[in-house]
């Protein structure tokens, strides 16, 4: 099964991944300015980038590649640092269900961000939904790669402050919030994710919020899916 | 440069627990996809949205000067202006050079 790569899908999938574009470059050329003053060359960049494909796990990665962390935690630590990635998978589950070949990549590719973009209703817009999707995924992890060996190969010579750009992350998810918001028939999803990440922010602190989050979140749709089941559309 | 070998090793381990978890779910529920997943697929992705903007900004200090001011204006900024004019690089671009002109004034 080919991929229909018209014109419109590339365009597409472009203009909508220049915010993860913004975001990443600089967040990739961190990780990679923080690897190479670890001790670690542009190609140790690429590879991370390439096999594992994950931000924040990656900028953990640099603390356990250079104390020589054990197998073991490193195994546990990044089960914590990712476990969110389970979430993204499980509201996928159906919206990929016939990706044909690009499959394995697209679920390999399911980051934050690209999943902030693919999760969308009607994400494609009129383009090829599976030439859609596998553009997203793959124009972002180019973005990645491309700002990881960046700052593996020039250091922290950069002729510009660039404190702060990393906000487009942020700003991303913020849009792609209300967008979400003015669609849904019921605020109650929205609601419960604001407030119970909130809550476990508060009680567990920045470093292990994430889990309890998780578990919260999940137990409150579930109490709550009486009021909530074909209110909120989400996926078609 | 430390022991290459168990660097790589390293990098092994984060990469595989990584794709592990990203194909869990597809793998658990690779035949028909039950109704609860089918629910959660429905009302997740509102949810997480709103845990990744906590997720980014979990590190703000309200004990510290400025007490999270540049990130929730700019926040807020950015969601304003979405509402109003619905244009999404507008709305980031906007947020962002506010929040980097916020993080040096204030």
């Amino acid at each position: 099964m080919r991929l229909e790569l018209g014109k419109g899908v590339w365009k597409k999938a472009f203009q909508d991944t220049l915010p993860v574009m913004a975001g990443y470059l600089v967040l990739g050329l961190g990780f990679g300015i923080l690897l190479r003053d670890a001790g670690y060359s542009a190609w140790w960049a690429l590879l991370m980038s390439v096999t594992i494909y994950a931000g924040s796990m990656q900028y953990v990665g640099v603390d356990l590649l250079a104390g020589g962390a054990s197998l073991l935690s490193a195994a546990l630590l990044t089960l914590m640092v990712n476990a969110r990635h389970i979430f993204y998978g499980i509201s996928m589950v159906d919206k990929y269900r016939d990706m044909g070949k690009g499959k394995p990549y697209l679920i390999f590719a399911l980051t934050d961000e690209t999943y902030s973009l693919v999760c969308r209703p009607d994400a494609p817009g009129g383009t090829p939904p599976r030439a859609y999707y596998f553009l997203v995924s793959l124009f972002d992890q180019c973005y990645w790669v491309a700002g990881s060996v960046l700052g593996g190969l020039v250091g922290s010579i950069l002729p510009f402050d660039t404190t702060g750009v990393d906000f487009a992350m942020t700003a991303l998810f913020t849009v792609i919030f209300v967008e979400q918001w003015e669609k849904a028939d019921t605020h109650l999803p929205a609601v419960i994710g604001l407030a119970v990440s909130v809550c476990c922010l508060a009680l567990f602190g920045a470093d292990s919020f994430l889990i309890p989050a998780m578990i919260g979140i999940t137990l409150c749709l579930f109490l709550l899916r009486g009021k909530i089941a074909g209110g909120g559309k989400a996926d078609a | 440069m430390h022991d290459m070998a168990h660097a790589l090793l390293l990098v092994g381990v984060m990469a595989g627990v990584t794709v592990l978890l990203r194909f869990l779910p597809f793998l658990v529920f690779s035949r028909s996809t039950p109704k609860f997943v089918l629910y959660l697929g429905e009302v997740l992705p509102y949810a997480i949205m709103a845990m990744l903007v906590v997720y980014c900004l979990k590190s703000i200090s309200f004990a510290r000067a400025p007490y999270g001011a540049p990130e929730l204006l700019a926040v807020a900024a950015t969601a304003g202006l979405h509402k109003w004019k619905h244009n999404t690089l507008l709305s980031i671009v906007v947020g962002t050079v506010l929040y980097m002109a916020l993080l040096r004034l204030l």
